[in-house]
């Protein structure tokens, strides 16, 4: 079975400390909630899982094979969906969301597209323009392509923003899903998701609070 | 590969869709050219004399114009993000845009060319090399304004930054391009040139998209 784990994960981001000597693991079928109040480093623990981000020190791995020795095979398994929704404002949902079904590996994109629309409720919207898109319907489409190609890992910052009651519903439905079938799942979050077991991972505990600390770690740094 | 074309597909269909995009490069590019009858005097000979620099350096003002726009908007909407993170290598995905980029501007100004080298009253036995060293020379100056395009993503003013970093790096596809049209209205092979051109666009294939990569992966980090 698969396990997706960091170990002693460091983040720098200019030339400030967001958090050190994180550890987290996944397990299929795991959720994972990364909690913290804002600027806590949950965007960027994300980023740093999804392999945007290179940790300054730190281990991620995959199965027991760390993830910097195979950064393609790390990109085939994971589904990212960060703060932009990536809609173009001249393509119509369904070629949006095909576009990136096609490179996501699905066999059918349009298919596919066209089921995901469907279960993320918003199927009328298929042949409008992005432009003409609310914002949660764009936050929709954004998650809709999730589900319009496979992945074993969802990385999902705030996925909720600018969705309404009934949708965060399917939603929680759609994560449930993923992980029956042995998906794992990393989401921040400031609204109640329901996850049932789900561990979470307070971003809040691996801040380095004093000041003088940052320059401690900071010196060891040039020095080794 | 079908990803690649997808992507390839996709920046076409977004091109075409905006328009504005794609005619505004191959206006410049007209304009620009016929401003020079009225700067420097309709003199016959002396138009002739200037015509193939005249549209060398229109096109690679042209090229210029349109390049800043190459990452932008994938960077600004997100996109550039997630195709960083599909399984579709960076410097692939800089290719099929680079690619796709000189088909929307690229070869509206081959088609324009022979009609401003007429304006300009260049004898008809260049046409033939004008349009051939255009048809190597503006895939070359794609590549590299690729890199250009990258390394100024995100940063303010980036058009102008844009124009002072890949501007010299354009002189020898000038030179070269230019010179073969030179060459042959002289009477001469612009074989030479035209071979070098080759060469620098089989240099710029590779390294180009390489080098962008490396770019672009600093700047969604």
């Amino acid at each position: 079975m698969p396990v997706f784990a960091g170990s002693a994960l460091t983040c720098l981001r200019g030339d400030r400390l967001v958090f050190t000597g994180l550890d987290f693991r996944i397990a299929p079928g795991e959720a994972l909630f990364l909690l913290g109040p804002n600027g806590s480093g949950k965007s960027s623990l994300l980023r740093v899982m999804a392999g945007l981000l290179k940790p300054i020190r730190g281990r991620l791995s995959w199965d027991d094979v760390a993830v910097s020795d195979d950064p393609d095979g790390h990109r085939g398994r994971i589904h990212y969906v960060g703060h932009l929704d990536a809609v173009k404002p001249v393509l119509s949902a369904v070629e949006n969301l095909s576009f990136w079904a096609t490179l996501g590996g699905a066999a059918d994109p349009r298919g596919n597209a066209l089921k995901a629309l469907d279960r993320l409720g918003v199927p009328h919207i298929a042949n409008v323009p992005g432009r003409y898109l609310s914002a949660g319907q764009k936050r929709r489409l954004n998650l809709a392509r999730i589900i319009a190609a496979p992945a074993a890992l969802w990385l999902l910052d705030e996925p909720t923003v600018a969705l309404d009651r009934a949708a965060i519903a399917l939603f929680e439905g759609i994560i449930a899903e993923h992980r029956a079938a042995g998906g794992m799942v990393a989401v921040s979050t400031h609204v109640d998701i329901a996850m049932p077991g789900a561990r979470n991972l307070h971003l809040d505990d691996f801040t380095p609070v004093p000041h003088d600390e940052d320059d401690d770690v900071l010196e060891e740094e040039d020095a080794a | 590969m079908t990803r690649f074309l997808r992507l390839i597909g996709r920046d076409l269909r977004l091109a075409l869709r905006q328009g504005s995009d794609a005619s505004i490069a191959v206006m410049f590019f007209v304009l620009c050219v016929v401003l020079f009858p009225f700067g420097v005097g309709p003199e016959p000979n002396i138009l002739a004399r200037i015509a193939a620099g005249v549209i060398w350096v229109a096109a690679l003002l042209a090229s210029l114009l349109s390049l800043e726009r190459l990452f932008q908007n994938d960077y600004e909407d997100g996109s550039l993000e997630l195709l960083s993170l599909s399984t579709l290598p960076m410097e692939a995905v800089v290719l099929a845009k680079t690619l796709a980029h000189w088909l929307v501007t690229g070869l509206p100004l081959i088609a324009a060319a022979p009609l401003l080298a007429l304006l300009l009253n260049m004898d008809a036995e260049g046409f033939g090399v004008l349009v051939l060293t255009l048809l190597v020379g503006t895939p070359i100056l794609s590549l590299i304004g690729s890199i250009g395009a990258a390394l100024t993503l995100g940063a303010r003013r980036g058009g102008v930054l844009l124009s002072l970093l890949i501007l010299p790096l354009y002189i020898p596809v000038l030179i070269f391009g230019a010179g073969a049209i030179d060459a042959a209205l002289n009477g001469l092979t612009p074989r030479p040139h035209l071979l070098l051109l080759g060469g620098l666009l089989a240099g710029a294939l590779p390294l180009a998209p390489w080098a962008s990569a490396a770019a672009l992966r600093q700047a969604v980090e």
